[in-house]
């Protein structure tokens, strides 16, 4: 399309306060975990890192993030085998309620978190405490891997209708056993995918507050927990601060792996 | 690998397997379907039997006893009446929200950008989604605060921040989803073809008339899908509400509210953002949004 001058100038205006709209909270969030003073009034009046060493010991940030990790780690896993398994299912047979295992598989993301955290609390609650499994670090796991398979799902699945069974029938006529053909062909097609899904089960996992909420025991405690528990308490503000700063930073990792691991999937490079 | 009896175990399944196309269909599908359908299918089915239920008013024990009275309640009581109506229309001024500022950005990184930056600019989107949903709530509230920065921004005008609250509550949901809008929308304005632009110049419209008729029904299907994501996970958010909220009750709260005390009754008002977001869904398959999900 054609754009005048005005149009041009404009769009470019509007977007570069959409981008500002989008960045400034992010901004402001990294400046806070420098403010000396303890409330957030505007401006602060000065900067330090003295709370970045104070957060850096504080006990319960520790312990919540070592927590996180677990949970993260364990629901990743559990994920990339459901995933994976669903996703040669869906997309290499064709089989009755197809369409329905697709739906199945993104319910646990596109209903409410409240409603999914009930729902899991209850039935943990009716079935495994009677069996002496109370809530802990293992439902918290396994709540986090009911929506996490859905990440993997997607990206194996599209990385399968992508690249055609015919790869991996070529390499049987040619006399590969299927393992071996698994392992020589069709893994090396998906792994990128793997990766990719396997790095958003673990953001989604490591960022889940609402599933978490229900189905975490008494003294398990991931770090969005720890932070909601503090956000409100305004002697714990500042390690809230350094803690939401360094939450930021580390948010630009994920971006950049999943720039190179789609990179990866360019039609120029070696798959 | 699971052994069989021979010289190579591996390769004997393997064999087996290669002949019997089912047997392989069914070794993928068992366990994650067991995983979907027992453990989460089978949850959400007891929570939904369970909003038949009702509680004992002293002991808060769950009386299992069928009775409609808890959506008898939920259609009745004029509180609850009002949350639902006050929830799905965060839902609906967030999502047009999210569409009206997505939309320029979109149309800037897809089609006006340099092509060579645009990569960067959709990272740029991509960014504040891996950053947590906590920590951009916690933004708001540091932004909303008293004497915080909305305030001294304001100020000079005159005027003072909007504090916490309904409107808090719906900018920030707003600032929270809108990725979800920009980047479909990117997508689709990114794939609309350049010789249908210059059709329509050669046929006389303006940008405008081009912009209307020919971009806009082309991107509405997009519009739609990244609605579903801004409509449902507004409705069922409890935990914005709760940090720059003030008083404001949506209906996620009120399921939260209710959870220790009346599990039956809290299970109940669960059903109310199923159905809505089911309707919602119903509602805008035929824009064919759903295949862009």
């Amino acid at each position: 399309m054609r754009l005048g001058r005005t149009a041009r100038i404009a769009l470019r205006t509007a977007a570069a306060l959409g981008f500002a709209v989008i960045y400034v909270p992010l901004g402001l969030v990294l400046l806070n975990s420098l403010n000396p003073d303890r409330s957030a009034g505007w401006p602060p009046p000065g900067l330090t890192g003295h709370w970045w060493s104070v957060a850096a010991h504080n006990p319960g940030v520790r312990q919540a993030l070592w927590v996180s990790v677990k949970a993260g780690v364990g629901a990743t896993a559990i994920a990339l085998v459901l995933g994976t398994l669903l996703a040669f299912a869906v997309a290499r047979y064709r089989f009755f309620g197809r369409d329905t295992v697709s739906f199945l598989v993104v319910l646990p993301i596109a209903l409410p978190g409240i409603v999914t955290g009930i729902a899991l609390n209850s039935a943990f609650g009716t079935v495994l405490e009677p069996l002496g499994v109370g809530l802990g670090l293992f439902t918290v796991i396994v709540g986090h891997a009911t929506f996490c398979v859905v990440v993997v799902f997607n990206n194996v699945v599209a990385r399968l209708r992508r690249t055609a069974g015919s790869y991996e029938e070529a390499a049987q006529d040619l006399g590969a056993s299927g393992l071996r053909a698994f392992v020589d062909v069709t893994f090396p097609l998906v792994r990128s995918a793997l990766l990719a899904g396997a790095l958003l089960a673990f953001a989604l996992s490591f960022d889940e507050i609402v599933v978490t909420t229900f189905t975490a025991g008494p003294g398990v405690q991931t770090l969005p927990l720890w932070i909601f528990d503090n956000m409100a308490r305004p002697r714990q503000a500042p390690v809230v601060n350094v803690v939401a700063a360094v939450l930021v930073l580390l948010s630009v990792i994920p971006v950049y792996l999943a720039q190179r691991l789609s990179a990866d999937t360019a039609p120029s490079s070696r798959v | 690998m699971r052994t069989e009896a021979g010289r190579h175990p591996a390769r004997r399944l393997a064999a087996v397997l290669r002949r019997r196309p089912r047997l392989r269909l069914t070794l993928l599908l068992t366990a994650p379907l067991l995983w979907l359908t027992v453990l989460y299918l089978g949850s959400l089915a007891v929570l939904f039997v369970s909003a038949f239920w009702t509680t004992d008013s002293f002991t808060s024990q769950v009386v299992k006893v069928w009775s409609t009275d808890n959506f008898h309640a939920l259609l009745t009581t004029p509180v609850y009446r009002q949350v639902v109506l006050r929830s799905v229309a965060v839902a609906l001024a967030v999502t047009a929200l999210c569409a009206l500022l997505a939309l320029p950005v979109a149309f800037y990184t897809a089609r006006v950008a340099p092509p060579r930056r645009r990569p960067l600019l959709v990272a740029a989107i991509l960014t504040p989604l891996w950053a947590s949903y906590l920590v951009k709530v916690y933004a708001w509230r540091l932004i909303l605060s008293q004497g915080g920065l909305a305030d001294w921004m304001l100020a000079p005008f005159g005027l003072r921040g909007p504090g916490y609250g309904l409107p808090a509550t719906v900018l920030t949901l707003t600032y929270l989803w809108l990725p979800y809008m920009i980047l479909p929308l990117h997508t689709a304005l990114a794939q609309v073809p350049d010789g249908l632009l210059d059709a329509s110049a050669d046929l006389g419209a303006r940008p405008g008339r081009t912009f209307r008729s020919v971009v806009l029904p082309l991107v509405l299907p997009s519009a739609a899908a990244g609605s579903v994501f801004t409509f449902s996970l507004s409705l069922g958010d409890y935990i914005t509400v709760q940090i720059v909220g003030g008083k404001t009750q949506l209906i996620g709260n009120l399921v939260y509210s209710h959870i220790d005390l009346d599990l039956p009754m809290a299970a109940a008002l669960g059903t109310v953002p199923v159905v809505v977001i089911v309707l919602y869904l119903l509602a805008i398959r035929r824009t064919g949004a759903l295949d862009n999900l």
